[in-house]
């Protein structure tokens, strides 16, 4: 093992911890601020990147695609809020879970009728599709490099709508009580909407960002989703700042888990038991991550709520 | 302390099986093959075993859920560990029943009890979560056991034994079997939830703080009842594995812990007839939208969906609210 391998897993980590992010943050205000259960989430994540991938195919460009992409999948965002999701707020959680797993199946389905169960390709753009030499020596895809700067972008940038807006104000503190926030005025309702519709623009950019490295197909959406899950239970519901941290730690313990845990496995029990155990084993390492916080600190690691 | 009277009126807690309904069902459930082989469509006999099986996982997930106020998003994990049992109890030479179902109920057991001795100290939305990564950690890692078939799972060489003369190859004869076992512990539930421990169970589930004042062993009874639940559970797995004749990894996955919820939600919460109801509407309106088109998964999302913002108790409170109805009318 040495520092340039290192250097590289770092970067994987960061990429792939960012897009959770992107994902998570939709998740867990959706959570924290209407206490709703949305599995459907993960529906908008694929719904995203097939809209993206097939905007993108249509125009030629993949910078029309992205733009165009997300800009449709908030709309559906806002679409599926106001007929559908708006009239589970006030139910139980279990009314929610079966209602958004009605909308996953139905999601699901409708893409796989408009699109076929095929994986639909997606090109990277041709700017982005060569290697960049960081250091002497060490050469990383100029992609995944963009990748990472993007997530960077958007993390900024909600942090700054959620702290110096009024808006963000209004979020926040819909987060810690929300009748309060309601009793102060805020319009909770336009504010769900708008949520939920940039959640679901969230979902969109990741879906995009991320489809020309993995396949744009059906089901992309629910394993993806869980982890979502389990970033924002360990960074704590309703928390911006813990589904950053708790991304770029899921981020961090699958590529570790993925990387290191083969070597050692390799010298323990040789390759080909290795191979197979590898990626299972950084998965089992996810999950005993988060039932540890949830053991230490079982609000998470930034709580919201006093 | 006086005894209580014979006959007590039933209270909010107590759940009868009530003759009305239990007596036509059993009467249609035990001569469902014969219809079928009147009508000359067997297949429905291996559907009509396999949504026994999925009532029996999903009446011990109401148990729990419905009862106990515990939701566990990890219910797959019990229900797969037993499967895995008969499966790797088959492949070793070990195909009696007698040994592996009682087996697979055990592992089911020490799984929930184990998993359940930790996750029981979180609440709410955190025990959906810890309950979902316990069952997660072991899809991983019976997907990363190539022992045990990785990915691909084991497939059953037979269906187990239960003894000469009781050949289980039979669908007929399986179908039986599981009614049988199905009926025992269906009743076995109802006579729980109407003894004290049931009673106790469904107060902790209304307030867990004044039980504890009270005295009562609220963190063991909820363990008790957990273990119990994964116990059935884990019989049901056994059952499963025994009908399709092949175990997988992809029998634990989270999507199977959620259709478990979804089928119980779908009966209703909380009601005798929950699981039952929901598991059979489920997997009839699968069954009928098949044959009707490839896309079935997109009308069961549609019936779901109608279902939540229709029936908001599931389909057993529109059955009582039809009778509610229909009792109030001149």
């Amino acid at each position: 093992m040495n520092g340039i391998l290192v250097l590289e897993q770092l970067l994987n980590s960061l990429q792939f911890g960012l897009m959770l992010f992107l994902l998570a943050a939709g998740l867990t205000l959706v959570f924290g601020i209407m206490d709703m259960i949305n599995l459907a989430h993960g529906s908008l994540y694929m719904i995203g990147a097939y809209l993206v991938a097939t905007i993108a195919g249509a125009s030629g460009s993949f910078w029309i695609g992205l733009a165009g992409g997300v800009a449709a999948t908030a709309l559906a965002g806002v679409l599926l809020e106001c007929t559908v999701v708006r009239r589970l707020y006030r139910r139980d959680h279990l009314s929610q879970v079966l209602g958004t797993f009605a909308i996953l199946l139905m999601a699901n389905e409708g893409v796989r009728m408009i699109w076929g169960s095929q994986p639909i390709p997606m090109a990277m753009p041709a700017e982005l599709s060569g290697p960049v030499e960081l250091l002497p020596g060490f050469t990383y895809p100029a992609y995944r490099l963009f990748i990472i700067g993007a997530g960077l972008a958007v993390a900024l940038l909600l942090y700054v709508l959620v702290t110096r807006t009024r808006m963000g104000m209004q979020v926040r503190a819909g987060a810690s009580n929300r009748e309060m926030a309601q009793a102060m005025g805020a319009d909770v309702r336009r504010l769900f909407t708008a949520l939920f519709a940039a959640g679901a623009g969230l979902c969109a950019v990741a879906g995009g960002l991320l489809g020309p490295l993995l396949a744009v197909q059906v089901g992309m959406g629910e394993s993806i989703l869980i982890l979502a899950f389990v970033v924002i239970v360990i960074g704590g519901i309703g928390s911006i700042r813990g589904a950053l941290l708790g991304a770029l730690l899921v981020g961090l313990v699958d590529t570790a888990g993925r990387t290191v845990v083969p070597i050692l496995f390799g010298m323990l029990m040789g390759p080909s038991a290795a191979a197979t155990a590898g990626p299972a084993v950084a998965s089992i390492l996810i999950y005993v991550l988060m039932a540890a916080v949830l053991f230490w600190k079982p609000q998470g690691l930034f709580p919201v709520h006093g | 302390m006086t005894p209580p009277p014979e006959r007590a009126a039933p209270g909010p807690l107590d759940h009868a099986l009530r003759a009305r309904v239990a007596v036509p069902l059993l009467a249609l459930l035990v001569l469902l093959p014969v219809i079928a082989e009147a009508l000359d469509e067997g297949f429905y006999v291996g559907v009509a075993s396999r949504m026994l099986i999925f009532a029996l996982a999903s009446t011990s997930l109401n148990l729990i859920l419905g009862f106990g106020g515990m939701v566990s998003f990890g219910h797959a994990a019990f229900v797969g560990m037993g499967a895995y049992t008969v499966g790797i109890l088959m492949r070793d030479g070990v195909a009696s029943a007698w040994i592996a179902w009682p087996a697979a109920a055990a592992v089911g057991g020490l799984f929930a009890f184990v998993t359940g001795l930790v996750s029981l100290r979180t609440r709410g939305v955190y025990f959906i979560m810890i309950t979902l990564a316990f069952a997660q950690m072991l899809f991983y890692l019976m997907s990363s056991l190539e022992a045990y078939g990785g990915d691909d799972g084991l497939s059953l060489a037979a269906r187990s034994s239960l003894g000469p003369g009781l050949d289980l190859a039979d669908d007929t004869r399986f179908y039986y079997v599981v009614l049988a076992i199905g009926v025992v512990i269906f009743i076995g539930i109802a006579r729980l939830l109407n003894a004290r421990f049931g009673h106790v169970l469904q107060a902790i589930r209304e307030n867990e703080t004044r039980m504890a004042a009270l005295g009562f062993a609220v963190y063991r009874c909820k363990l008790a009842a957990f273990t119990l639940a994964g116990a059935i559970a884990g019989l049901a797995g056994a059952l499963l594995a025994n009908q399709t004749g092949f175990v997988s990894p992809a029998m634990m996955q989270w999507s199977q812990s959620g259709i478990l919820l979804v089928m119980v939600i779908l009966g209703g919460v909380g009601h005798l007839y929950g699981g039952l109801a929901g598991a059979a509407a489920f997997l009839l309106i699968e069954e009928a939208a098949l044959s009707y088109t490839i896309h079935w998964q997109f009308i069961l999302g549609a019936v779901l969906l109608a279902v939540v913002l229709l029936a908001p108790n599931g389909l057993m409170s529109l059955a009582r609210r039809t009778a509610r109805g229909a009792k109030g009318a001149p």
